[in-house]
């Protein structure tokens, strides 16, 4: 088993959940509705405690604690994609990007219950009964609301042009692709990207949006190896703020 | 969380005597038996009108007591505080959803509750005008607001509105999660570092005048009283609610090392009853009516949030869609 891409692949994906689920958190009593702040909710809790698996996981393999890898590194040293910590904005950018993103991630986690690292395959089956959740929720808002009002309609569109770019950014490839795939680890990140059109391409088909052609886009890629947006700092110190007062206590 | 003490101010107690007499006497022996009222049954208007008022009320205090915790959710120190507070105040907005659907069984919808709450016409919890400097005062409030609020919601949950009783029996039952939150965050904080005590014990300071407010100020005796609690509308006395807290989490706060500030404080032993130095009322009176720390900041956000989310609402809308008696 290469550990080195194995690491590599569970820190970029817990990451990611950390990160998306905290966005997600900060829609609680801000939502358009009540029902939507609790929908954000609900996922935002499944979201961090699949990263807390993750982390532990890692600990498993000789990283260091989960607290301690969530709350005390620095903005280049997470892996998630740059996608999931753009700031919430208005409602159409967080569905869009969640829509973008939990599709991908339904998709990742699929694939990994066939992975050759049993404990991974594990987790991935139970993650992946929350995670269908996530997408049915995005799935019923996208149709709803990308097939409304002009407005909806409008808003949506120019949300997903925006998120477009970042949203290739989750699969920027790794370093190890090609070892995941030769041991069975992960299918890797190009399958991924293709089953991941097909799916919201046939989501979309079903509104009033236009799904721009991705070949002329230019992915924002970066995360995976450290460079972030300049929005990930500041949320990396606030979600830290409290922790840091003194790593070593019990809070 | 919800404390009682806004709500029997300022709604006008009047038209009790155009009531049928004989429905008005059928209605009061229905809850002299012990019976709830449910949505189309006979009641009186002003009973109507007060609990749309009280539920209301209490459905707002749920919404913007999620603002100030839910401004440490992303602040929490560690997984388990980050996971756990995210439920909690989830749990408060789900209470609000639950509230505002028992109130609009009374005619009252949501949009227009809400809409009374941005315009600053109704009231919410006066305890959500202070603000949480630091990660213990939101310890403090999972804790002791959240347990004030119990002492009062039993009360209430012994009411004789059905669909209110049975939104309050759910809501005490998740709240008695919230306190054991709210009591382990604390208990940690006792016993962490000279730090984390320094913390608590500051947040202590700050909140105890917020916290005797809670309850309210001792009820006038008047004939309104007199038919709200012969309604069952109103189950408790402010003071009682407020000396019952006392009596349970009192010990628990001297229990774990902390002071409170009132040197007054302490239990006669021939009443049984605390006896406290009166909290400053006139700043009570001043905040709830719009001049404290934070009730523009609060409402400001609401009204933010109302004003972003308009457009889905309104997507949300066909022509077709039909109001639905909701099932409280």
């Amino acid at each position: 088993m290469n550990e080195t891409a194995l690491k590599e692949l569970l820190y970029k994906m817990a990451d990611d959940q950390l990160i998306i689920g905290h966005r997600n958190s900060e829609w609680t009593g801000m939502g358009p509705l009540l029902e939507e702040d609790i929908a954000f909710s609900s996922m935002a809790q499944d979201k961090v405690g699949q990263s807390h698996a993750l982390y532990q996981m890692l600990h498993s393999l000789g990283e260091s604690e989960p607290d301690t890898v969530a709350f005390t590194r620095n903005a280049e040293q997470f892996h998630n994609c740059t996608l999931t910590e753009l700031p919430n904005g208005e409602y159409d950018f967080s569905l869009i990007r969640h829509f973008l993103f939990d599709t991908a991630e339904a998709i990742r986690f699929e694939l990994l219950t066939e992975s050759s690292y049993a404990p991974l395959a594990q987790l991935a089956k139970k993650i992946q009964g929350e995670i269908r959740y996530h997408t049915m929720h995005a799935n019923a808002w996208i149709k709803q609301l990308g097939s409304a009002t002009e407005e909806s309609v409008n808003r949506l569109q120019t949300s997903l042009e925006k998120a477009l770019p970042y949203a290739l950014g989750i699969f920027e490839p790794s370093p190890y692709e090609q070892e995941l795939i030769a041991e069975g680890i992960f299918a890797g990140e190009e399958v991924l990207k293709e089953k991941w059109i097909s799916r919201i391409t046939e989501i979309l088909s079903q509104t009033s949006l236009q799904l721009p052609d991705l070949s002329t886009l230019k992915p924002e890629f970066g995360g995976r190896t450290g460079q972030h947006t300049e929005h990930l700092q500041p949320l990396v110190e606030e979600m830290s703020e409290v922790f840091r007062i003194d790593p070593g206590a019990e809070w | 969380m919800y404390g009682g003490g806004n709500t029997f101010e300022s709604a006008k107690f009047e038209g009790l005597e155009n009531e049928d007499p004989q429905k008005l006497a059928e209605f009061e022996a229905r809850i002299e038996r012990g019976e709830k009222i449910e949505p189309n049954d006979w009641m009186p208007q002003m009973y109507k009108k007060q609990l749309i008022r009280m539920i209301e009320q209490h459905a707002h205090s749920e919404i913007i007591g999620a603002l100030p915790e839910g401004t440490w959710i992303t602040r929490a120190p560690g997984f388990k505080r980050k996971l756990a507070l995210m439920a909690k105040v989830q749990d408060e907005v789900g209470h609000a959803q639950l509230l505002y659907s028992a109130a609009e069984t009374l005619g009252k919808s949501r949009e227009q509750m809400i809409d009374d709450l941005i315009e600053g016409k109704s009231k919410y919890s006066n305890i959500f005008n202070y603000p949480a400097f630091t990660w213990a005062d939101s310890c403090f409030i999972s804790w002791l607001v959240d347990a004030g609020a119990i002492v009062n919601q039993l009360a209430n949950a012994r009411g004789s509105y059905g669909p209110y009783c049975r939104a309050l029996d759910r809501i005490c039952a998740e709240e008695s999660f919230h306190l054991k939150y709210g009591h382990h965050c604390v208990i940690h904080m006792a016993t962490g570092t000279p730090k984390q005590r320094q913390m608590m014990q500051e947040a202590i300071d700050r909140w105890w005048g917020p916290m005797m407010h809670f309850f309210g100020p001792p009820d006038k005796v008047s004939v309104h009283t007199e038919v709200l609690m012969k309604w069952k509308v109103k189950m408790a006395s402010n003071d009682e609610c407020r000396n019952q807290f006392l009596d349970m989490y009192v010990p628990k706060i001297w229990e774990l090392g902390f002071t409170i500030p009132d040197p007054n404080l302490k239990k006669n032993p021939e009443t049984k009853k605390w006896e406290y130095t009166e909290p400053d009322w006139d700043e009570f009176k001043r905040v709830i009516n719009g001049d404290g720390p934070c009730n523009a900041e609060r409402l400001a956000v609401r009204r933010v949030a109302e004003e972003r989310g308009k457009w889905v609402r309104q997507a949300l809308l066909t022509p077709k869609t039909k109001y639905v008696t909701p099932l409280a």
